[in-house]
């Protein structure tokens, strides 16, 4: 099982690269008037047909060759659905996959967010010459940020893989919901925890 | 001190480092992380930011990071493997946050392998 709901977000996206997406959408949601809590991943990797889309969620079933479970998606699931929320996949085979989660937000259960900047920076160094789309939404206020935005500061996605690039994107994502949680963007600390 | 970080600082960090593209290229050390369900879920992520603020704060610009996925050894997860140029690939295992400082320090600046973490060599 994993620690918390970023770390869910990265595996998942780690799936959607194997699967050759060229492109991820990243989207988390807090909703404090509905009380939920909602993550989303959507790519345009490879996709799945039915079949396999059938099997996804059976911890046993899994395409690897180097070990013969896959558990990143059956311990999701039965997270969201442990604090009632919902579970879904959509594929189609060519197209990629979307897959959505829901959590009541003040259920005990409820996994942490985590580190949703570490998780970006993660993907963004390991994969350089992928498109990442970061969204994170509270309540009506966006923040987002992506690899093409990026890009047209840094114009050479070789500078993904640089640390000082790297840090500066974690800061940059963590600043980003800091400051919409708190409404603006005062008072931000350099050495603030989430 | 409060600091907004904006894209201008990342301006500034392109500006001053034009040597860092050179940082996937040839010739240079690469660092590469299992990113697995199994590397995630025993703190890999934890372990890549550790090293990128390592090699930040070290200035090492010459080191490429890079991900993997799982390789069937996941009870030594998180695993870390380290290619200097024209060395063995050397793999560490069940790498936490702490022993990152060690590793750069004696493997990537020194060229001294760090024995005791040692779970795997690829000529």
């Amino acid at each position: 099982m994993l620690q918390d709901l970023s770390q869910y977000i990265l595996d998942i996206a780690e799936n959607s690269l194997k699967a050759q997406a060229s492109s991820v959408e990243i989207e988390v949601e807090e909703d404090t008037r509905e009380n939920v809590l909602r993550l989303r991943v959507t790519d345009n990797g490879v996709g799945m047909d039915s079949e396999q889309l059938s099997m996804v969620e059976n911890p046993f079933f899994t395409t690897r060759t180097e070990r013969r479970v896959g558990l990143g998606i059956p311990f999701l699931k039965q997270a969201a659905e442990t604090c009632d929320g919902s579970f879904e996949i959509r594929s189609e085979k060519g197209r990629g996959t979307v897959i959505e989660a829901s959590f009541r937000r003040d259920c005990i259960d409820c996994p942490p967010l985590g580190d949703i900047p570490a998780t970006v920076m993660a993907l963004m160094v390991g994969w350089p010459e992928r498109s990442f789309l970061f969204r994170f939404r509270f309540n009506d206020d966006i923040f987002e940020t992506g690899t093409e935005e990026l890009l047209q500061v840094l114009e050479d996605r070789e500078l993904f893989a640089s640390a000082e690039v790297a840090l500066w994107i974690s800061r940059y994502i963590e600043q980003g919901i800091y400051n919409l949680r708190t409404g603006g963007n005062e008072g931000f600390e350099e050495d603030h925890q989430p | 001190m409060k600091k907004i970080t904006s894209l201008e600082d990342l301006r500034r960090i392109k500006e001053q480092s034009k040597d860092l593209t050179s940082a996937r290229s040839g010739g240079k050390t690469r660092i590469i992380v299992g990113m697995g369900t199994c590397g995630i879920a025993a703190g890999a992520r934890e372990v890549m930011t550790v090293i990128l603020q390592e090699l930040d704060r070290r200035g090492l610009k010459d080191v490429a990071v890079e991900t993997t996925g799982c390789i069937g050894m996941c009870q030594k997860e998180p695993l870390v493997d380290i290619i200097r140029p024209g060395e063995p690939r050397i793999t560490y295992g069940d790498v936490g946050p702490a022993d990152v400082p060690r590793i750069i320090v004696e493997h990537i600046v020194n060229g001294n392998i760090v024995e005791d973490k040692v779970v795997g060599q690829t000529d």
